[in-house]
C-alpha cells in the first residue's frame, strides 16, 4: 500500500518501484517498511497524516517535525539504521534536525523524482537519513543519478561520497547569513549554531559572515511556489481512475468535489486552495509570477555567497521539537518553523543537518549545513569534521533499552 | 446590404510516431480494447513523470516548417488545467505562450475554374503547437444511464494544434484549406489525417461583417463550432452559421462584444448547429509551466538536419511538374492532389516513356478510373509505374497506337493477367497475340490499299469530286486487313494513291 498518509490514497497499491527503489533493491537493500509524514508531504509535524500520530523519540509529547517525521522517528529510534525522505521545503532536515538524526537534501536534480508522490515538482528531492554522516553518504550514492524517466535529473556522475567522507577539507570557507540570527530564533538554538562555527573555527576554517538579501522572502515565495504546483499536481487524485471516490454524488461535478472532499485532510486542501487562487486569471503575474522572480534573486544570492565561501551555516529549525497539538491551529507559526531551510529548495542547493547539541530540556539541536549545487561530497566532507569532534550522533533517545 | 463570412480554423492533427508523446506506448489506433495501450505515465499515476519524446518533436517541427511558420529558438511546456474524466492527470500537457512555432501560412491555388483569372490566396498561420490528446470518454446513448466509460490507449498520443487567421472566406475554401493542409500532412508522412480514426479534427470560428447599404460593417458575434468530424461537415457547419446568424443579427441586432463567444455543436443529421452549455466557469485553465519538463533549446544544427530531410512540398511539386512535363496547372494538380505517391508514380511513368502529356493523360484518366473502380490505392494498383511507362514508351516509340495501347492496358488489368505480378514482358506477349504491333512492312499495307481501292470505285470517285471525309471506311477496312497500322499513315498512302490515279 502506498496511501501517502492521505485517505485518498487509503487502498492504494503502487504498480511499479520508484527509481530510488529500484536503486536500493539493486543494492540488496533489506526494506523494512514504510512510515508515516504529513499528508502528501503538507506539514511540519507530521500531525497531518490521515492515519496516526508519530512522536518524537527524545520526548513523546513532541513531533518529530515534518513532512518526513516518521522516517526521522525510525532513525532516532534505532528502528533502522536509514530511511529515506523527501525535501520539498525542509522535510527531511527540519525533523532530522528536531529527532538528533542525520538529514540531507541533495542538489534538485541529483536523484530522480521518478516514482516519488509529487507535492511540489520544482522542490521536491529525495535524501537520506541516518544516524551519522558516513550513513548519509552511502544512502546517498545508492540512490543518486541519472534517470531517463525524470526529466529534470541531471546525468553528472556520481562521486564516491561515502570514499572521501572522512578527508577533512583544507582551507574551509564557511559563511554565516547574518539574516539567519533574527528575532525568533531560540536563544539555544542560537547557541548551538555559533558553538559549531567555533568548532569549525578550532580546526582551522575560516568563519565569515555573509549576507542572503532575499532571505526574508523565502518563506512567502515557497507559500505561492508550493502550493501552485501542488494544486495541480493534487489534480489527479479525483475519484475517477484510482483512490477513493464518494460512495455518493448526483452528478460528475458532484462526484469530484465530493471525493475530494472527502479524500484530502484540511492541510491538503488549504494548499490546495492558496495554489488555485495564485493561478488563477488576474492573480498569476502579481503571485506567482512575482514569485517566481523572487525565487531568481534568492538563488542569486546563493551563488553569490558561494563566491567567497564554501559552506553556509545555519540553523535548521528556529526552536527545538514542539508539542504535538501545539501549532496545528497556527498555521502560519507551522509554516515559519521550515524559514531556514525553505531557501535551500527555492535555490535547489543541498542541504543537510546534523546533530549539534541538545536544549536544556534535553531536545535535540540541529546544525544546517548549505553548499553549491552538486557539492553535495564537500558538504558531506565538511559535516563529517564536525560530527568527528562531536558526540551529539552517539546519543540516543531516553528508555530506549539497546540490546546486543 | 451584403455579407462576408469570416472563418478561421483551429485544427488538432495527431502526429505518426510509433509512441506517445511523453511516454513509451505505442499510439496504434485500438478502440476495440481499451486501456490495453496505457503505462503509469499516461494513466497519471502518482510518481510518474513525463518525458519528451524526440520524434514527435521532430515531425511537430517538420509540420511548422511546412506551414511556413518561424521556429523558436526556445519554447516550453505548460499546463492546460480543467477536471474531465478522459483527462487522467487533471491536466493537459500543451503549449501556453510560447509555442514552438509561431506566424505562417498555408497558400490556396486558384479553383480550376478560375485558372487564369483565380489568384492565389494566402491563409495565414497564428501559430502551431505541440501538446498531448485526451482519452475518449463513452457515454451510453440508449437512456438506460450505464456508466460512462473511459478509454485512455489515446491519451498522451502527440497532437499538433494548427490555428489558422480568421483569413477563411467561405465554407468551399475552409474546405479547401482543410484538403490543403492534409495533402501537406500526408505528403510529409507527419500525420494519416484519418478523420475516421480522430487523427485530424476541427473547431472551426465563423462570424459575419454584415456591409450595410449605408457603408457600415458590422461584426457579428464569434461562434466556435466543435469537433467536426469530415470537411464536408465543416462545409455545411458554416454554410447553416452564415445563415444563422445573418437571421439572428436580423433578429436581435447582436454584434460582436454584446455576448460572450458562444460555443456550438454540429448534429450532422440533421444539418443543423446546436448551443452547446457554456464553458464560462471552466474557461480559466490556470496555465503554467510544467515544472516536470524541461524546455527545448532548438539548435540551427538541428533545424537543419530537419530542413534537409522535408521532401518537396505539394505546391513546390505542382509548379515543377506543370513546368518539367509541360503540364497545365490543372493536371499538376490533379497528380500532386493524389497524394505523395501518386506523384511519384506519375512522374516514373513519364520518365520512362519520355512523354509528359501522354504520362498525364494516362494516369489522370485511365489509371485513376481503374484504382478508383477497383477501391484501391495507388499503391495496391497492380500496373506498377515501371510497366505502364514501359506501355506507353511505345507509343511514343510509335511501336503501337494508343488505342492498342488501350487494349493492352485493359487486359494487363483483366482477371487472368492481374493475379499475377505484371512484367513489361507481358505487354510483348499480348501486342504478339493480338498482333497489335505496328506494320512498318508498307509492301502488306501498300497491297492491302490496292485491294480497298479496287473494290470501292464510288468511294474513290466521291473522294476524287472533293469529299475529303470520304475516305474513312477504307482506312478502317485496310485496319482490318493489316491490324497494326498506323491509320494516319494509311490514311496518307490512300489519298496518294487515290490522287496518283
Amino acid at each position: 500500500m502506498t496511501t501517502c498518509a492521505s485517505r485518498m490514497l487509503e487502498k492504494f497499491v503502487a504498480p511499479y518501484d520508484a527509481h530510488v527503489i529500484e536503486r536500493l533493491r539493486a543494492a540488496d537493500a533489506v526494506l523494512l517498511g514504510k512510515t508515516n509524514m504529513d499528508e502528501f508531504a503538507m506539514g511540519s509535524s507530521t500531525e497531518n497524516s490521515a492515519y496516526q500520530i508519530t512522536r518524537n523519540p527524545w520526548d513523546l509529547e513532541r513531533t518529530p517535525g515534518g513532512s518526513s517525521g516518521g522516517s526521522a522517528a525510525a532513525v532516532s529510534a534505532l528502528m533502522a539504521p536509514l530511511s529515506l525522505g523527501s525535501d520539498t521545503g525542509g522535510s527531511i532536515r527540519q525533523p532530522a534536525g528536531l529527532c538528533g538524526v542525520v538529514g540531507m537534501k541533495p542538489t534538485y536534480g541529483r536523484v530522480s523524482r521518478f516514482g516519488l508522490i509529487a507535492y511540489a515538482s520544482s522542490l521536491d528531492q529525495i535524501g537520506p537519513f541516518a544516524r551519522d554522516v558516513k550513513g548519509a553518504a552511502l544512502l546517498l550514492e545508492a540512490i543518486a543519478g541519472h534517470d531517463g524517466r525524470d526529466s529534470t535529473s541531471v546525468p553528472h556522475d556520481v562521486p564516491h561520497y561515502s570514499q572521501t567522507v572522512d578527508h577533512p577539507l583544507e582551507g574551509l570557507k564557511i559563511g554565516y547569513a547574518k539574516e539567519h540570527f533574527a528575532p525568533g530564533l531560540d536563544p539555544e538554538v542560537e547557541r548551538s549554531v555559533k558553538d559549531a562555527l567555533n568548532i569549525y573555527k578550532k580546526l582551522g576554517a575560516t568563519i565569515q559572515e555573509i549576507s542572503l538579501p532575499h532571505q526574508k522572502y523565502a518563506v512567502a515565495v515557497y507559500y505561492l511556489v508550493a502550493p501552485s504546483e501542488a494544486s495541480s499536481n493534487l489534480a489527479r487524485y479525483d475519484g475517477v481512475h484510482y483512490g477513493h471516490r464518494a460512495a455518493q454524488f448526483d452528478s460528475m461535478v458532484d462526484m469530484y468535489s465530493a471525493s475530494r472532499g472527502e479524500g484530502f485532510g484540511s492541510e491538503v486542501k488549504r494548499r490546495i486552495m492558496l495554489g488555485t487562487y495564485a493561478l488563477s486569471a488576474g492573480y498569476y503575474d502579481a503571485y506567482y509570477l512575482k514569485a517566481l522572480k523572487v525565487r531568481r534573486l534568492i538563488r542569486n544570492d546563493f551563488d553569490e555567497a558561494f563566491g567567497e565561501v564554501d559552506i553556509i551555516a545555519t540553523p535548521v529549525n528556529p526552536t527545538p521539537a514542539f508539542k504535538i497539538g501545539e501549532l496545528v491551529n497556527d498555521p502560519l507559526a507551522m509554516y515559519l518553523s521550515d524559514i531556514y531551510t525553505i531557501s535551500a529548495n527555492l535555490a535547489g542547493i543541498p542541504g543537510i543537518s546534523v546533530p549539534a547539541g541538545f536544549s536544556s530540556g534535553g531536545l535535540p539541536l540541529g546544525l544546517q549545513l548549505l553548499g553549491a549545487p552538486f557539492a553535495e561530497g564537500k558538504l558531506l566532507r565538511a559535516a563529517r569534521m564536525f560530527e568527528r569532534e562531536t558526540d551529539w550522533h552517539t546519543r540516543i533517545p531516553p528508555n530506549m533499552v539497546v540490546t546486543k | 446590404m451584403h455579407t462576408t463570412t469570416i472563418i478561421g480554423l483551429e485544427v488538432h492533427v495527431q502526429l505518426q510516431t510509433k509512441t506517445k508523446v511523453f511516454c513509451g506506448c505505442t499510439t496504434a489506433f485500438n478502440p476495440t480494447q481499451p486501456n490495453v495501450q496505457t503505462c503509469p505515465v499516461c494513466l497519471g499515476l502518482p510518481g510518474s513523470l513525463p518525458v519528451l519524446n524526440r520524434e514527435a518533436f521532430t515531425l511537430a517541427v517538420k509540420t511548422a516548417m511546412a506551414l511556413n511558420c518561424a521556429i523558436s529558438p526556445y519554447t516550453k511546456w505548460d499546463r492546460k488545467q480543467y477536471y474531465y474524466p478522459d483527462l487522467p492527470k487533471g491536466y493537459q500537457i500543451s503549449q501556453y505562450d510560447l509555442p514552438f512555432s509561431e506566424d505562417g501560412f498555408v497558400e490556396l491555388e486558384p479553383l480550376e475554374t478560375e485558372v487564369g483569372t483565380g489568384e492565389t490566396r494566402r491563409i495565414g498561420i497564428i501559430r502551431a503547437h505541440l501538446e498531448e490528446d485526451a482519452g475518449k470518454n463513452t457515454h451510453d446513448d440508449s437512456g438506460r444511464k450505464a456508466d460512462s466509460q473511459v478509454d485512455l490507449n489515446r491519451a498522451g498520443t502527440p497532437l499538433v494544434e494548427i490555428v489558422s487567421q480568421p483569413d477563411l472566406r467561405s465554407p468551399s475554401e475552409a474546405r479547401r484549406y482543410l484538403e490543403e493542409l492534409k495533402l501537406l500532412l500526408t505528403y510529409l508522412g507527419v500525420s494519416d489525417c484519418n478523420m475516421q480514426e480522430g487523427s485530424l479534427r476541427c473547431d472551426a470560428n465563423v462570424n459575419l461583417h454584415i456591409h450595410t447599404d449605408d457603408g457600415h460593417k458590422i461584426p457579428t458575434p464569434i461562434v466556435e463550432v466543435k469537433n467536426l468530424n469530415s470537411f464536408r461537415n465543416v462545409e455545411l457547419a458554416i454554410e447553416y452559421e452564415e445563415k444563422r446568424q445573418l437571421e439572428q443579427w436580423k433578429k436581435t441586432g447582436q454584434k460582436i462584444g454584446d455576448v460572450a463567444k458562444e460555443t456550438r455543436g454540429f448534429d450532422a443529421a440533421r444539418g443543423v448547429t446546436f448551443a452547446q452549455r457554456g464553458k464560462e466557469e471552466a474557461s480559466d485553465y490556470r496555465y503554467f509551466p510544467d515544472p516536470d519538463l524541461v524546455p527545448v533549446i532548438v539548435s540551427e544544427e538541428f533545424l537543419e538536419g530537419i530542413r534537409s530531410s522535408l521532401c518537396e512540398f505539394p505546391a513546390d511539386r505542382r509548379k515543377r511538374l506543370a513546368a518539367a512535363y509541360q503540364l497545365s496547372t490543372y493536371d499538376a494538380s490533379v497528380i500532386v492532389g493524389q497524394g505523395l505517391e501518386f506523384a511519384e508514380y506519375y512522374e516514373e511513368v513519364a520518365k520512362l516513356c519520355g512523354d509528359g502529356k501522354q504520362a498525364s493523360n494516362w494516369v489522370t484518366q485511365d489509371v485513376l478510373r481503374e484504382m478508383n473502380e477497383r477501391n484501391q490505392t495507388i499503391a495496391q494498383f497492380p500496373l506498377r509505374a515501371a510497366v505502364l511507362g514501359n506501355l506507353l514508351g511505345r507509343i511514343t516509340s510509335k511501336q503501337i497506337t494508343i488505342k492498342s495501347a488501350r487494349e493492352v492496358f485493359a487486359t494487363l488489368l483483366s482477371e487472368t493477367h492481374a493475379r499475377q505480378v505484371l512484367s513489361s514482358h507481358q505487354i510483348d506477349q499480348i501486342i504478339a497475340e493480338k498482333g497489335l504491333a505496328l506494320v512498318t512492312d508498307t509492301g502488306a499495307i501498300e497491297q492491302a490499299i490496292a485491294d480497298v481501292v479496287a473494290k470501292n470505285p464510288k468511294i474513290v470517285a466521291d473522294f476524287k469530286g472533293g469529299k475529303q471525309g470520304a475516305i474513312g471506311p477504307l482506312v478502317g477496312q485496310v485496319m482490318k486487313a493489316v491490324k497494326g497500322a498506323d491509320p494516319a499513315v494509311v490514311r496518307n498512302l490512300i489519298a496518294e494513291k487515290i490522287n496518283s490515279m
